[in-house]
């Protein structure tokens, strides 16, 4: 337990609000042994329990500039299992402070900076500003400083290192600074001049770390509302793609062996991964003849139909007859049915990922399909994708068959019932039902469903549908 | 009247030294001398437990008692006719003070009547506490059955819980006229005339009812008129998109999105059912930090509960220098200066703005001039036992002013504790009210609840006097009832002397606060001190051993009086 203390702040057992007996665990039970000759010290967040992994900085009892000697109460935290004041091992200035009240921090990351004399103060802010513009990189460049110090198990807090001699600090500073000069180059919505978001929205920004200034607002009059936030957030957000080209350079400046924090919408995208682990997926493949489709394909292109539009036509006609398959599950009790079929088309741009949305597809005519496909992608090029354009989608397509990548699996979107991953036609060659020997075009799709809606032979009958469908083409121009 | 705010919170917290008082300046927005006085009090639910209680009784067996008692007193006083009054006692205003005054009259055996220009039963049955508690119970229950975490840790399984927002509204009305019938059946069946109009102040002990000529002698008579919203300056009211309590109260709509200008308990209570409603609400606050009433550690815990996790963001040390309700095609639009220094800060574009500034007396028209009374910012002065005060600084006699008009107190309950005082003192019994014992709640979710001083008003004290003040706290994260309801968010906080064990006031902020408060505040207002309260047995496991632990808690230096005179053998 004592090497989880190695940090200049301990809990005080004389100021637990709780009778809390694991509390006493936390009791110093060693002195620091780590002489560190260090100007500026990092404030981590201590362990307070053993099975802490986050606190919360319920009030911090000295603000910025105030003078610390040993033993002085500095901040309350909130664990896991009680408030309690932390107290300083060491004398200083408290410099700057990174978590404000209300906020949480990772067992370990920097909480506050710690200045040896008044001369580092300004050092330490500048610090402070960098650690905290980059958040939730805070805790993983703080890791990295930690890493190199070997055993030490990970969500414990790494010991006070002096920050300024740390090289991957610094180069995070760089990506935040370019990516921070980015964001300021979008102006707000509402002409620039001011960003109206109801508290919700603003809340919810905060949390997911968007900039309000980015997200066009849906609500009355304009104002950003809590969908908006969470259909930005949920695409990784249309300025997404912005942040993550200007990223791109950034990376290149990036060196090896360094550790560069997430941009907002690789943060976005991170965090949809994760919470998809919160869906029990599962897959199922079918591989369709085309021949009959490619045949179709040929004879309306020069009318501008595309192979996209194909696809999501014949799509969204399949799901047609099968309702659950455009389901989805929101709160884990109960089966959402959409109202409209609406395809979302996963489109790679400048880097970035974005989903367009083909409203309606099961009623609207393949031709007008291809021309609002068309629309829609200039659109995403040129950034100007609204949040209903992008945020509606039912069900997905991801075809990455353009690359010749033949089979791949698809992570489902959260808040859809599935995804369908299509790989590239190809001649096969197969053998026919009458004995004989032949090349066919097939392609092979798996679908990603939520197993909580959609069973295995509600997709089996949903693939054979659109197999159907797809291979006798007939219907999907009318 | 451009008294500086701070002047005069000052000479108002010597003289009355209430917790309450300080909310005025608080919440208030605009205007400075005006906003002194208002309290937010007034929407207190409280009283009503007690009047409501009270009113029961009258109808179980001891209520036959009272009544006939109180009847045949009455009886015997106008067959006499004594010197040739109307009646013994005149109340102007039916509310809940008046009503409290009128009942403990005829218990006292006075004959009584009241005065009533509106609608019996005042602010508190009608448009305050009565109706607000209607929505809070729905607004109570919504969040229970919306928060899904609490739920399941329960092991409870509810989906899709919804509101009728027109039935809810109802609730609301309905009770408030079910409790208005009660009062008003109360009055009459003890035989209270209920005299319908304005009642008019035309000289000493001689009041005009309405416009007619009716004009009807007391002996004494008491001003309980109580106070309406205030809104200041700048503010255009409209009743739709920007509105006061009293319009809020209906739920004619639940906007996506409304401020609440004024933290105190009218707009924390609103802020919680608009909340559970599905609501989006921004505070504007004059003050520098949210709930300035409040205890500081209570608000600041309070905060934390009741404001950052819920979809409620805020704006302090601001007021509302403009609010310009929703037209055609544009917003409610806000516009906020810095408190102190006046600037332009920012502009709100909102759906709807509720005036949660407070609430100024009700006196006009009173005929107050008649005798030469002065209101100050419209509020009646009057000494400790309630006397008016005229310009002249001598009092009037036989008149009193109760409850909001007076301004010492702005709580229901209060109002009727007031009036009870007065009409002790005018039966022959010399009574002075301890307002340091009269507790307020606020009926969030939790709730919060207070009696007496807050530290930082105790520790003041205790350096004018030259005493220690020591504070013992207990959570409700140790009490087996809260945790068996996974309500473990809470805290009780005991401000008291330890040389004595006088208990100087109790803060408590947690499940059913507002029921627990009461064994404190009857502790101060007998004198009971904690050497002795930590000896009375709780009932386990209750909320109640909260308090338990906090007397317990407790680290008094005098020893325990010896309590019980004759053991009771078991």
């Amino acid at each position: 337990m004592s090497q989880l203390l190695q940090t200049p702040f301990l809990s005080s057992t004389t100021v637990l609000r709780l009778k809390s007996t694991s509390l006493r665990r936390t009791t110093p039970t060693t002195t620091n042994n780590l002489v560190v000759r260090a100007k500026i010290r990092e404030i981590f967040m201590p362990a307070l329990s053993s099975t802490m992994t986050e606190g919360k900085i319920v009030s911090w009892i000295k603000s910025e500039g105030d003078k610390l000697s040993k033993g002085d109460s500095v901040v309350v935290v909130e664990s896991d299992k009680a408030d309690m004041d932390v107290e300083t091992f060491y004398d200083g200035i408290l410099a700057a402070i990174v978590v404000e009240e209300g906020g949480v921090a990772a067992v370990g990351s920097p909480i506050a900076f710690l200045a040896e004399n008044e001369e580092d103060i300004e050092l330490a802010k500048s610090k402070a500003l960098s650690s905290s513009s980059s958040s939730s990189s805070s805790s993983s460049s703080s890791s990295s400083s930690s890493s190199s110090s070997s055993s030490t198990p990970a969500p414990a807090p790494a010991p006070a290192i002096p920050v300024e001699s740390s090289q991957p600090k610094k180069v995070a500073e760089n990506v935040v600074a370019a990516a921070v000069s980015v964001v300021s180059k979008h102006p707000a919505s509402e002409g620039g001049k001011r960003v109206i978001a109801s508290p919700y929205a603003k809340k919810l920004a905060k949390e997911l770390k968007v900039e309000l200034g980015q997200i066009v607002g849906t609500g009355p009059l304009g104002r950003i509302v809590a969908k908006d936030v969470e259909a930005f957030a949920a695409t990784g957000g249309s300025s997404g793609s912005v942040v993550a080209a200007a990223a791109e350079p950034v990376k290149t400046v990036a060196e090896l062996g360094s550790v560069v924090p997430f941009t907002t919408m690789q943060n976005a995208v991170s965090r949809n991964m994760v919470e998809s682990l919160a869906v029990p997926t599962f897959r199922v493949g079918y591989t369709i003849t085309t021949d009959a489709l490619d045949a179709l394909y040929k004879k309306i292109k020069s009318k501008g139909v595309t192979m996209t539009a194909l696809l999501a036509k014949a799509t969204a006609l399949a799901l047609a007859k099968h309702p659950v398959i455009n389901s989805s599950c929101r709160d884990g009790k109960s089966f959402t049915y959409n109202s409209s079929i609406n395809i979302a088309v996963a489109v790679a741009i400048d880097g970035g990922l974005i989903t367009p949305v083909l409203q309606d597809a099961d009623k609207v005519d393949v031709y007008s399909l291809s021309r609002k496909w068309k629309e829609l992608v200039d659109k995403a090029r040129a950034k100007q994708l609204q949040p209903n354009e992008y945020t509606t989608g039912t069900f997905t397509l991801s075809n990455l068959g353009m690359f010749g990548v033949d089979r791949f699996d698809a992570i489902l979107p959260p808040g859809t019932g599935a995804i369908m991953a299509v790989g590239t036609s190809q001649p096969t060659v197969v053998a026919t039902k009458d004995g004989r020997i032949g090349t066919k075009n097939q392609m092979q799709v798996n679908v990603t469903a939520d197993h909580r809606v959609i069973y295995g032979s509600d997709l089996a009958l949903f693939l054979q549908t659109l197999s159907q469908i797809i291979e006798d083409p007939k219907d999907l121009t009318f | 009247m451009t008294l500086s705010p701070i002047s005069l919170s000052s000479s108002y917290t010597t003289t009355i030294s209430q917790p309450h008082h300080c909310s005025l300046f608080n919440t208030t927005t605009s205007t400075t001398a005006t906003s002194l006085n208002l309290k937010f009090c007034s929407l207190k639910p409280e009283p009503f437990a007690f009047t409501s209680l009270r009113h029961r009784s009258h109808h179980n067996h001891p209520f036959r008692r009272t009544h006939f008692n109180a009847i045949s007193s009455a009886l015997s006083n106008n067959g006499t006719a004594p010197k040739s009054f109307d009646y013994d006692l005149l109340i102007i205003g039916a509310g809940v003070g008046g009503h409290g005054a009128a009942l403990h009259a005829v218990e006292k055996g006075l004959k009584t009547a009241v005065v009533e220009g509106d609608v019996v039963g005042g602010t508190c049955v009608n448009r305050g506490c009565v109706p607000s508690k209607a929505l809070l119970a729905v607004s109570g229950r919504m969040r229970e059955l919306r928060n899904d975490h609490h739920l399941k840790s329960l092991g409870i399984q509810v989906s899709n819980a919804g509101y009728d927002r027109q039935a809810v509204a109802d609730h609301a009305n309905n009770l408030a006229s079910k409790i208005r019938g009660n009062l008003t059946n109360s009055m009459k069946a003890l035989g209270v005339d209920i005299l319908t109009g304005f009642g008019t102040i035309l000289g000493p002990q001689k009041v005009k009812i309405g416009s007619s000529n009716n004009i009807v002698t007391a002996k004494d008579i008491i001003i309980a008129t109580g106070s309406v919203p205030f809104v200041p300056k700048g503010i255009e009211v409209d009743g739709k998109t920007v509105i006061t309590s009293d319009h809020a109260l209906k739920l004619e709509t639940v906007p996506d999105w409304i401020a609440i200008v004024g933290s105190g308990y009218i707009g924390l209570e609103f802020s919680d059912v608009y909340t559970a409603l599905g609501s989006e609400v921004t505070f504007v606050e004059a003050l520098d930090q949210l709930m300035p009433g409040f205890d500081p550690e209570i608000s600041k815990l309070a905060q934390r509960v009741l404001i950052n996790p819920r979809n409620i963001d805020y704006h302090t040390g601001v007021f509302a220098s403009k609010i310009t309700p929703a037209r055609v095609g544009k917003p409610v639009l806000i516009e906020l200066i810095d408190a102190k220094t006046k600037e332009q800060k920012d502009t709100l574009e909102v759906d709807a703005a509720l005036i949660a500034t407070g609430r100024a007396p009700f006196t006009q028209g009173l005929g107050l001039e008649n005798i030469d009374v002065t209101t100050q910012r419209g509020f009646v002065p009057v000494d400790e036992r309630m006397r008016v005060i005229d310009a002249n600084g001598s009092l009037v006699p036989h008149l009193y002013c109760i409850g909001d008009a007076n301004g010492k107190m702005m709580l229901a309950h209060a109002a009727s504790a007031q009036g009870i005082s007065v009409v002790e003192q005018v039966t022959g019994r010399d009574h002075v009210l301890n307002h340091l014992s009269i507790p307020a709640a606020c009926f969030t979710h939790p709730e919060i609840s207070m009696v007496g001083l807050t530290e930082p008003q105790a520790r003041e004290k205790g350096e004018k006097e030259g005493f220690d003040v020591s504070v013992a706290k207990t959570s409700f994260k140790a009490n087996t009832k809260a945790l068996a309801e996974n309500e473990g968010e809470g805290l009780a906080k005991l401000i008291y002397r330890p040389d004595n064990g006088e208990i100087l006031g109790v803060h408590i902020f947690g499940l059913h606060a507002a029921d627990l408060i009461h064994e404190a505040s009857n502790a101060i207002a007998l004198g009971t001190r904690i050497q002795d309260i930590k000896f009375a047995v709780h009932a386990h496991p209750t909320l109640s051993e909260v308090l338990d632990e906090l007397f317990k808690s407790a680290k008094v230096k005098a020893q325990a009086s010896d309590q019980v005179k004759e053991p009771v053998a078991v």
